[in-house]
């Protein structure tokens, strides 16, 4: 049953990509800075869970792709401005950014985020929480009346915390699982996790229905076939949401 | 974990990091290809410099020729360029020109190669041209779109920095002696042959404590690069220094920041000290032989 339904997903894709032929080479604009989505290796490649899908995902869509960093700040003003086709950098589905963006359907499901500080006994709705420039943990944080210390990479504000200058950081709970597990105990998880977003997906150009389309459909054959799981439990941990 | 990439090493005995000495260690963790990556980022830095620093001062000698034009629209153009871009935030500059740069490019060319598109090219938020107007070509590898970005910061410094050296270069032609210009044309000299014999080789010498004032500004200013997406020694200083956690790196490391950005001050410390005696050594030659060397060159410095 699982072959067929993959081979039915193949001939959709290849008739799809038969259909436009327009785009050959499709550049992925990553962050690069956002473990274990997105980094660079020790060769200075992108490297992490969406590399691995990206390359995936363009295998099946038969498009050659090519992996592009870029500053989390202008990565959607580089996007709509055509410096890329494609953004693949850990980015929530939200509202908002729907506005400026397409997105395909998610490639993660809404996964928790969750603050991490040097005790357990931090104040997380008076206290400074630290969190990345416009991402949905900032957005929270301001929402929960907590001062916000805005940072422009992930890194800074788990160091931040270690320096003393926040309480505690938000982010998404992925991304600070490896940072907990490595701190010796020195940092801890704090509060409940908090749902946010609608889980992750790639952002395209509102214009560029076309090749949106096309990675939709290679996210949802990975769905269907059951290799996106394999792909987050490989990567984001057994505890992480699943399909 | 698994390390889906394989370990190209430079020594034989980096292939397992976590059983090495201090010391050999480090060797193997300085000669990653992130490393690599870093150390020739410097080499991007003094390339920028070396070819924005003529640009920049055949956009200045332009713009003050432009702002003592007799011709008046030529005039207004030259002191236009010299105040408005003087006046703007250099960072506001560094984040508008650079993108309405790209797309005054790509307009023009799309204007030219495709003709009959007739879909707006403002779709929106989306800048749309057509495929053949992209610059550079969408299918292009990435190393053109890195050299690409490279052209637009130095064009970018380039006009900036020139803006500068115009309004330097502008007050030292003032500052040559009238006399000197009478002269010429006492002795029959055409103002063409007045402003290259005369004036411009000695206004070189009123110019040059202005310009290496600018050209010290420009090294400082080259962390702007990062800001225009090239991946520059900043952008690797901040990444290396980054901490890494042992899933994702062979070498982890807590955060080490503080050690690559006092590799950078060590850098920018040391280049300035070198331009700094360099250019104490062409000013002593610009000096040499003019008659009022001994008061003027040191007034002016």
């Amino acid at each position: 049953m699982k072959k067929l339904i993959m081979t039915t997903a193949a001939l959709a894709l290849s008739a799809g990509a038969a259909m436009a032929a327009g785009h050959e080479l499709v550049r992925l604009g990553t962050e690069g800075a956002y473990p274990p989505y997105n980094f660079l290796d020790d060769n200075g490649e992108v490297a992490g869970f969406e590399r691995i899908l990206g390359d995936e995902l363009c295998k099946r869509a038969e498009l050659t792709c090519e992996w592009v960093t870029n500053d989390w700040d202008s990565i959607i003003p580089n996007l709509v401005s055509g410096n890329y086709d494609a953004i693949i950098a850990g980015m929530s589905i939200t509202a908002e950014r729907a506005e400026v963006v397409d997105f395909t359907q998610n490639y993660t499901p809404p996964s928790p985020s969750a603050y991490v500080a040097l005790s357990a006994d931090v104040d997380l709705a008076g206290g400074v929480i630290a969190a990345q420039t416009g991402t949905i943990q900032a957005a929270h944080v301001i929402e929960t009346g907590a001062t916000l210390l805005e940072f422009p990479t992930p890194d800074e504000t788990i160091q931040a915390v270690k320096a003393g200058e926040a309480d505690a950081v938000m982010a998404d709970k992925d991304f600070l699982i490896p940072a907990v597990e490595e701190s010796g105990g020195e940092m801890v998880f704090v509060g409940d996790d908090v749902p946010l977003g609608g889980g992750i997906g790639m952002a395209f150009r509102k214009s560029d229905p076309e090749l949106r389309a096309k990675f939709d459909a290679a996210i949802q054959s990975m769905k269907d076939d059951g290799t996106l799981n394999t792909l987050i439990v490989e990567w984001l941990g057994e505890d992480s949401p699943k399909f | 974990m698994t390390r889906t990439t394989p370990r190209p090493t430079i020594f034989s005995y980096c292939t397992e990091p976590d059983t090495l000495a201090r010391l050999e260690w480090l060797s193997c963790f300085l000669t990653t290809g992130k490393h690599l990556s870093f150390y020739a980022s410097f080499g991007t830095v003094l390339m920028l410099l070396a070819i924005t620093a003529p640009v920049a001062l055949v956009f200045g000698f332009g713009g003050a020729t432009a702002a003592r034009a007799s011709l008046w629209p030529v005039r207004m153009l030259g002191k236009i360029y010299i105040s408005v871009v003087r006046g703007v935030p250099d960072i506001a500059f560094f984040m508008f020109f650079v993108i309405a740069l790209d797309q005054g490019f790509e307009w023009l060319r799309h204007q030219v190669k495709c003709p009959e598109w007739t879909d707006p090219i403002r779709q929106g938020n989306d800048f749309i041209v057509c495929a053949a107007a992209k610059l550079p070509l969408n299918t292009d590898p990435q190393w053109m779109h890195e050299v690409y970005g490279f052209l637009i910061a130095v064009l970018t410094f380039a006009i900036v920095f020139g803006a500068f050296a115009a309004n330097i270069i502008y007050g030292a032609m003032n500052a040559v002696p009238r006399g000197q210009l009478e002269t010429a044309e006492a002795y029959g000299f055409s103002p063409r042959q007045t402003f290259w014999r005369i004036l411009v080789p000695q206004m070189w010498r009123y110019a040059l404590p202005g310009l290496s004032n600018l050209w010290m500004i420009l090294i400082k200013s080259t962390p702007l690069l990062f800001l225009l997406g090239v991946e520059d020694i900043v952008f690797w200083a901040r990444e290396l220094g980054a901490s890494k956690t042992a899933r994702f790196t062979d070498y982890p490391h807590g955060d080490w920041r503080m050690w690559y950005f006092l590799a950078l001050l060590v850098f920018y410390l040391a280049f300035t000290k070198l331009s700094e005696v360099v250019l104490e050594r062409v000013m002593r030659r610009l000096n040499s032989g003019q008659a009022v060397a001994a008061t003027s060159g040191k007034a002016a410095a």
